[in-house]
């Protein structure tokens, strides 16, 4: 009965520690989207280099294909745009570009600035298409498979370690 | 006094600067949106409400709200329409399911562990003392004496 004094109290720390230990390596600005593994919303809007023609994320039926959600006044998005850039260059899967609640003129210029990794750029001047997406902040990226359901979604940046560790393998198993 | 009318007429200009988010809006339908805008969390700003924030997600996730108020969506369209794009993250009145068992139960469980050790502590102490040792408890006429003196 007397050793229960210390074993208690060490037990409770214990896995007080255990809980507060997990929870450093968690990231509280990452919530898991819902919508892996569900079909990617339907949207309609017009391409960022020509308003006359639209995009639809139907036209990428049958393609692994990612949407990357930009914007000129994204700072890091600039961190990303070299990694998607050299992406780019590898020709693995077309990236669509999503430019959020940005100015036409900043986005053309931005791209011109900085190169274009994308095939195409939908432009979303008031947000509601990455509203739709669950889009809480700029840069994201979804992976998007052959039947046009949402496989990854990268919060944040897309790091090289993140495409190499990540997006890669999962490509690769998508049969893009 | 001057001043003081000053003062609040730039005060009033704030409430109406805050008021005035839209062009014109529609009192049946701010309320309705202030209700589901305070038990929804801003992405971006953790720890506020939706109602609250001032970020730039926030504002357009009120007006997204108040279209759908005014496509004629109830509340619980409107919720499962936040919680299907965002996760149950957003409700600040988490559902009730498996996976948040813990959290709705775990003060209440941890409560009555508290009260149960309280408890049996307070039984313990309450059992009679064992007899204090030295003998035979002295007379009322031996403390009377001794009192005397």
């Amino acid at each position: 009965m007397k050793s229960l004094r210390f074993v208690v109290p060490l037990v409770v720390f214990a896995a007080l520690a255990i809980f507060l230990a997990v929870g450093l390596t968690r990231d509280p600005r990452e919530i898991p989207s819902p919508f892996i593994g569900k079909p990617a919303p339907a949207f309609k809007l017009e391409r960022l280099h020509d308003s006359s023609q639209s995009f639809s994320p139907q036209e990428m039926k049958g393609k692994v294909w990612m949407l990357n959600v930009w914007a000129s006044w994204c700072v890091s998005c600039r961190v990303e745009h070299p990694v998607l850039v050299e992406f780019s260059k590898r020709n693995a899967v077309p990236i669509v570009g999503l430019d959020y609640k940005d100015k036409r003129e900043d986005g053309l210029q931005w791209l011109a600035r900085f190169g274009n990794p994308y095939s195409l750029s939908a432009f979303d001047a008031e947000g509601r298409v990455a509203i739709d997406y669950g889009v809480y902040g700029a840069p994201e990226t979804f992976v998007i498979d052959k039947e046009g359901v949402i496989r990854y979604k990268q919060i944040g940046p897309v790091t090289p370690e993140a495409l190499e560790e990540k997006i890669l393998p999962l490509l690769k198993s998508l049969g893009a | 006094m001057r001043r003081l009318a000053l003062a609040l007429m730039f005060v009033a200009g704030l409430a109406f600067g805050q008021a005035s988010e839209i062009a014109h809006p529609d009192p049946v339908v701010e309320a309705r949106l202030k209700a589901l805008a305070e038990e929804l969390r801003c992405l971006v700003c953790q720890n506020q409400t939706i109602a609250d924030s001032n970020a730039a997600l926030a504002l357009d996730l009120r007006n997204e709200i108040r279209e759908q108020i005014s496509q004629g969506k109830s509340d619980d369209e409107i919720r499962a329409y936040m919680v299907a794009r965002y996760g149950d993250f957003v409700l600040y009145r988490p559902p009730w399911k498996a996976t948040t068992v813990l959290l709705w139960v775990g003060p209440f469980a941890l409560l009555a562990l508290g009260i149960a050790i309280l408890y049996m502590n307070v039984r313990r102490r309450r059992a009679p003392a064992p007899e204090a040792p030295g003998g035979e408890r002295p007379s009322r006429t031996e403390v009377e004496s001794l009192l005397k003196d």
